[in-house]
């Protein structure tokens, strides 16, 4: 658990969105969603883990079986 | 000093925020996740001392350790509920929203159950 996680997600977002706007500019659509949903996939198989991770927690400190 | 390093996870997640949520609002959604998240992990140590402190404090006074536990109970769900709320909320999403926290609040309604049962048998004795 550190901060960097915050770090590439929001390098990963600018990256999305440039990649995105060069896409649509060159007449691509398809292909700029396509990376949209790559990048938000990615994200989430990142984030599942945390979010586990915080249920977990919450649930045995809160001792919620 | 632990409220320095939320403060500034606070503060950068909200720049990043700011610069993500015009551009890329499902990852903006995802960073304000994950900032409440590292926040909460940052506090955990501290509740646990709390609890365990409750906990003593109630041994001591000889309450059952039934309505201890169910208490904490009731604040893991409202925590969680609200959580759930929140996230929803910044999405625009006011329809589950509400729902989640109608959700949250009969849980705990029906945890609290049993303390109202004994508290209405408590009147019921104590009445001539």
């Amino acid at each position: 658990m550190s901060i960097d996680v915050i770090f590439k997600i929001a390098a990963i977002g600018i990256l999305v969105t440039v990649l995105n706007q060069i896409l649509i500019r060159s007449g691509r659509e398809e292909q700029a969603m396509m990376v949209t949903l790559a990048g938000v996939v990615v994200v989430l198989m990142m984030v599942i883990t945390m979010i586990n991770n915080l249920f977990t927690a919450v649930k045995t400190i809160f001792q919620l079986y | 000093m632990e409220i320095v390093q939320i403060v500034a996870i606070g503060i950068i997640c909200v720049i990043i925020l700011s610069i993500l949520r015009e551009t890329n609002k499902d990852l903006a959604v995802i960073i304000s996740l994950i900032a409440s998240i590292l926040i909460f992990f940052i506090v955990i140590p501290k509740i646990s001392n709390i609890i365990t402190v409750l906990n003593t404090i109630a041994d001591k006074s000889g309450i059952n350790s039934i309505y201890v536990t169910t208490i904490l109970k009731i604040i893991g769900i409202a925590y969680i509920a609200e959580f759930g709320v929140q996230l929803s909320n910044d999405a625009n999403e006011k329809n589950i929203a509400t729902k989640i926290e109608l959700a949250g609040k009969i849980i705990i309604v029906f945890l609290s159950l049993p303390i109202i049962i004994a508290l209405v048998d408590t009147i019921v004795s104590i009445m001539p």
